[in-house]
């Protein structure tokens, strides 16, 4: 996916590749204060970084690290500070939320439900920013809602009720909804954050293949490193709300790096995949 | 996978119409006066065909001067307030809200109060005079809606149990401060239970009908075009917006007309209380939690309720009255322990 730089000194073929980028983060910047008076509660200082069409962006990064909130800025739920993000070529949050709707599907820390709801009903709640607010759901909607549900191997699930199944399911389900806005940047932060093993990888291969098969951009934020390693195409590592490497993993997992900025002892190693393994020293 | 349609929508709503119906005959029929079906059928016959000048026995005077008017005015109060709690659950994300617990009730009150206060020393026409109730109203509710949501935000969230202790209070000072201006005051206010527990007893002139009758249609209608996007609330506010819901023009459309709504029912009928609340429970037991079915079930279900609680408030205790607001109070808050011991945590 990065090989593209040997075939850039063709003009057309250069123009393709700038068509394949996708999502433009362009010298973004952040500041939140409770109070104009007082110091900035958490930052974010001037970001770069572009993804592809089918490419995984790991956003990683210890806690306080601002990493959730540049998610926030590229969900467009908040306005920057400064520099703007450009999704196929339009700055993402002078989008109307219904705009944003259909092409961003951001999938949160999971949120409880006000009063019970079927997995369908959750699942088609996808659909609203591509229908008429009126409008009762078409059997296209159910289709697409369907599909969705299949993709993440949760089709038995759809005349569950959302607070009667597991965490691991629901995260499908939540992803599933995410799949059936049909968007064209996809978000999640911490997806994994109350998943067992199983369901982590399960979560992650899903996103993988949903990447290469839809194409499209995923966006994720977590702190597990060996997650990230295995996953991402890209890495953007956070550190107090600096942006201080982006990367393919290989580039960016060296040990004294990440010892610097996790602030613990740890080892990196190269399996045959190429890819690297963190293992953390305790005790040292 | 059963998406709703618009038959099967269609389909719950005329059968809540058909109980409705039922229960307004029952209305029709007892009372102090004891009716017989048969008379009630003639003399509601003739009402329809516009030859009430025939309908010449007493009975028949009190059935259509007053029961009728009686029944429609608790159709329009118990619709309206369902719908208003209906919106202010979703709204506020809290399935204890309504407009009397919420404070909002009792501001109406004190709006109504102040525009009845206010309006023998303004000179205005006639016609704006008797709009002046409804208006103080609406203000007074929309007022204590804002003061009830700012206090019970922390840190940019809605905390449930802060809103509703800030709502609780609010309702009780605003209720003090109705009882002191009707021990210093006097003139035509009414009496103080009328204003703090409500009762459909006071006739209304007949263009008050059709304002109150279109006011109703008017804000229902406006809450209903968000009914999809109120869906999409009940997961939050940041997960709305990303479905694509314009949260903020919701919130706008929804705050303003279930303020229109509860102003209109407490300035013709003082502030009852409950209806709001248990209703919508109910119809979204029975019918889910879809607002585009929730919304029009929960306005027959509010009809339902109040006009069948009227009925027990004149029935009772024949041939004096309780307010209806009694009635409802003795069977909401009972619920309302229920729901508030099985949802808070």
């Amino acid at each position: 996916m990065s090989s593209g730089s040997a075939l850039a000194r063709n003009p057309a073929e250069s123009a393709r590749l700038a068509s394949e980028v996708r999502l433009s983060v362009e010298q973004v910047s952040y500041a939140y204060s409770a109070n104009p008076t007082q110091a900035p509660l958490f930052t974010v200082e001037a970001t770069s970084f572009q993804a592809r069409r089918g490419e995984i962006v790991a956003i990683l990064g210890p806690n306080a690290s601002g990493k959730s909130t540049l998610l926030k800025l590229i969900s467009g739920a908040l306005a920057p500070l400064s520099g703007r993000i450009l999704l196929n070529g339009f700055v993402i949050h002078t989008l109307t939320p219904r705009t944003r709707a259909q092409r961003i599907a951001v999938v949160q820390q999971e949120s409880p439900l006000l009063f019970p709801a079927r997995a369908w009903e959750f699942v088609l709640q996808g659909r609203h920013a591509h229908g008429h607010s009126l409008r009762f759901e078409s059997e296209e909607d159910v289709l697409i809602a369907n599909n969705a549900l299949a993709q993440v191997g949760a089709a038995e699930l759809s005349d569950r009720w959302m607070d009667q199944i597991s965490g691991g399911e629901k995260q499908r389900v939540i992803l599933a909804r995410a799949l059936a806005q049909q968007p064209l940047l996809l978000l999640l932060d911490e997806p994994t954050l109350h998943l067992d093993i199983a369901a982590q990888i399960g979560l992650l291969d899903a996103l993988r293949r949903l990447a290469a098969e839809n194409r499209y951009t995923v966006v994720v934020v977590t702190h597990e490193l060996n997650l990230a390693a295995e996953y991402a195409d890209q890495v953007v590592l956070m550190q107090r709300g600096r942006c201080l490497r982006v990367g393919p993993p290989a580039n960016i997992y060296q040990r004294e790096l990440l010892e610097q900025v996790f602030q613990t002892p740890l080892s990196v190693e190269f399996g045959s995949s190429g890819r690297p393994r963190v293992t953390v020293l305790p005790g040292t | 996978m059963r998406p709703l349609t618009l038959r099967r929508l269609l389909l719950q709503c005329s059968m809540l119409a058909v109980i409705l119906f039922v229960v307004v005959v029952i209305a029709l029929k007892f009372g102090a006066v004891p009716v017989s079906l048969y008379a009630l059928g003639r003399d509601l016959l003739r009402v329809v065909f516009g030859q009430s000048s025939q309908i010449s026995s007493d009975y028949g005077l009190i059935v259509v001067n007053i029961r009728l008017p009686r029944i429609l005015l608790g159709i329009t109060v118990g619709a309206s307030l369902s719908v208003a709690g209906t919106s202010f659950q979703a709204l506020l994300r809290n399935p204890l809200a309504d407009p009397y617990v919420l404070g909002v009730s009792m501001g109406a009150s004190l709006g109504s109060i102040l525009a009845l206060i206010a309006e023998p020393h303004l000179t205005i026409s006639p016609l704006f005079a008797a709009l002046l109730t409804p208006l103080g109203a609406f203000l007074g509710a929309a007022a204590t809606i804002t003061a009830v949501y700012f206090l019970g935000r922390r840190e940019g969230q809605i905390d449930s149990a802060t809103l509703l202790l800030g709502g609780v209070i609010i309702s009780s000072f605003l209720s003090a401060i109705i009882m002191f201006l009707m021990n210093t005051l006097s003139g035509n206010l009414r009496g103080l239970s009328f204003w703090l527990m409500g009762d459909l007893s006071t006739p209304l002139q007949k263009s008050a009908y059709w304002f109150l009758g279109i006011g109703f249609l008017l804000a229902t209608g406006a809450i209903y075009t968000t009914a999809a996007d109120l869906n999409m609330l009940l997961a939050g506010e940041k997960e709305a917006m990303h479905l694509g819901v314009d949260v903020p023009r919701v919130r706008l459309v929804v705050y303003i007309a279930a303020s229109v709504l509860t102003g209109l029912a407490v300035s013709v009928s003082g502030a009852i209380g409950y209806v709001g609340l248990i209703v919508p429970h109910v119809m979204r037991f029975i019918f889910g939690s879809d607002h585009r079915t929730l919304l029009p079930t929960a306005a027959l279900g509010g009809a339902i309720a109040l006009v069948f609680a009227d009925t027990l408030a004149r029935t009772v205790v024949a041939p004096t009255e309780v307010s209806v607001g009694a009635v409802t109070a003795v069977v909401g808050a009972p619920l309302f322990i229920y729901l508030l011991r099985r949802r808070l945590p």
